[in-house]
């Protein structure tokens, strides 16, 4: 357990069995009063933010959190399977609870794995990936405006914005925090 | 030149200007012990700890009083002291372990004038510094030259936090509404004094004569930050001799730190007596934020 005076920015802690990190944290007190902590915390797993004052005597859990580096080996289609980067040992991950980050798996690219009780509950990609369009409308030859975009597909079927000048079998680099086109690499 | 030589230059000209106003409104500028053998015992803060069960002060509240006695309003009417203070365990945006206090006393007076001369003390620091009848702080603009604002803690709590203030205190939900409903809202247009605090957290402030439900203590905001604490003081020796005890049972209910007992000052209040005055006591750092739009005192102190 941690007690109210240990609280602090980028101290994770357990509230409502979800693993919560305090991104900004303020000591107040009234001059003749007591001591009260303010914080501003994020849910790590669902990404809410909320505010939140503490007093003295109050009582936040500790989460049992785990960050593995592993990298991305295979699927079976339902499930995404990692291998730790130290032990070998593999790890599942649903696709469910991968979302849209299984669009951005490259065999063998170097992930971490955030566990909490054991369960995978976050997993951070490598920021930048290159990715082929294999599907887009022909591109508008010289129009180098990247604010004007059309939609395009990755070999995955994965639907994303690129700039007109975008062609067919270019590829790209996509920020994986966003799902968002980054910028072109290479022409088709 | 960085922004915190700026800052700190700023400092400088703030603690001038306050000692130049305090001379000009003629008070005596005096100096007591940084290092004393009982710190005033209160409820919510804790003396660090020095040598042979010696103690920095929290404030020089015991030891200026103490002078009042001695002097009995001949020489010493109107004090004023600037010094380091030391409170443990309080570090944040608007505290630190060792801050510096100004802290000033006047015989014959009560908090209503220690308002008006903080409000004189500000517009004249905005005035001779600044050339300014405002002040900007973190996007907010405040006004010095209107009438200031004056709020009790009963219509504060009414106002800000919807509910009885005597309630609150019984829930003891008083301190942690003031901070998180009613600060954030004081000072925001011009600066508020909130006043009449309940008798419960007098402090060392004498109780009304007409309604002893409440005390005659304020404190200062500006944009939400908590300046100043002052009061009519506490003459009465069985009294203060009672809240002390009563700060100690609390304190060793809590484990917080033993402290020997003020005798020095209770003798004092008993043998010399106190003259009718009222003391004032304001975070000098804070001060220096509010002039230098800072929102973290680290950034107008060098340590």
């Amino acid at each position: 357990m941690f007690g109210a005076s240990d609280l602090r920015k980028g101290l994770k802690v357990e509230i409502d069995g979800d693993p919560w990190v305090i991104t900004d944290f303020d000591f107040c007190k009234p001059g003749k009063g007591t001591a009260l902590y303010r914080c501003k915390m994020k849910n790590m797993i669902t990404g809410n933010t909320m505010d939140r004052t503490y007093r003295p005597g109050d009582k936040l859990g500790k989460p049992d959190l785990l960050e593995r580096e592993v990298y991305y080996s295979y699927t079976d289609g339902e499930f995404y399977v990692f291998s730790d980067a130290e032990t070998y040992e593999e790890y599942r991950v649903s696709a469910e609870s991968l979302g849209d980050k299984v669009y951005f798996l490259l065999e063998d690219s170097q992930c971490s794995i955030l566990f909490f009780n054991d369960q995978p509950v976050d997993i951070t990609l490598p920021t930048f990936i290159e990715k082929e369009i294999t599907e887009t409308e022909p591109g508008a030859r010289g129009d180098t405006a990247t604010n004007v975009t059309k939609p395009a597909k990755l070999d995955n079927g994965y639907e994303i914005h690129v700039p007109l000048f975008i062609n067919q079998g270019d590829v790209v680099k996509i920020d994986t925090r966003t799902g968002e086109y980054s910028e072109r690499v290479s022409k088709a | 030149m960085n922004d915190k030589y700026q800052n700190l230059l700023i400092r400088s000209k703030v603690i001038k200007a306050v000692r130049d106003f305090f001379h000009q409104e003629n008070f005596i500028e005096i100096e007591t012990p940084v290092m004393i053998s009982a710190p005033a015992p209160e409820e919510y803060i804790e003396a660090v700890t020095a040598h042979d069960n010696k103690f920095l002060r929290t404030s020089p509240e015991l030891q200026m009083k103490e002078l009042l006695c001695a002097d009995q309003g001949k020489n010493f009417r109107n004090i004023f002291q600037i010094g380091s203070c030391f409170r443990a365990h309080e570090h944040g945006r608007k505290h630190r372990e060792e801050f510096t206090m100004l802290e000033w006393y006047q015989v014959g007076a009560d908090y209503f004038t220690l308002m008006k001369v903080i409000q004189k003390m500000v517009q004249h620091i905005a005035k001779n510094l600044f050339d300014k009848t405002t002040i900007q702080y973190q996007g907010q603009v405040i006004d010095l030259t209107n009438d200031w604002d004056f709020i009790s803690v009963v219509d504060a709590f009414e106002k800000y936090a919807n509910c009885d203030v005597f309630d609150a205190l019984k829930n003891n939900d008083f301190d942690y509404l003031m901070i998180d409903k009613i600060e954030p809202k004081l000072g925001s247009y011009t600066p508020s004094f909130l006043y009449d605090y309940p008798a419960s957290c007098a402090s060392l402030s004498r109780l009304k004569k007409n309604d002893k439900r409440f005390a005659e203590r304020f404190e200062l905001y500006i944009a939400g930050v908590e300046l100043a604490n002052g009061f009519s003081e506490l003459t009465d020796y069985e009294e203060q001799r009672k809240r002390f005890a009563k700060a100690m049972k609390f304190r060793e209910s809590k484990s917080m730190n033993r402290y020997p007992e003020a005798t020095k000052f209770l003798n004092a209040l008993r043998d010399l007596t106190l003259p009718e005055s009222a003391g004032c006591a304001l975070g000098l750092d804070r001060l220096i934020m509010i002039f230098t739009d800072q929102n973290d005192i680290i950034n107008v102190i060098h340590q």
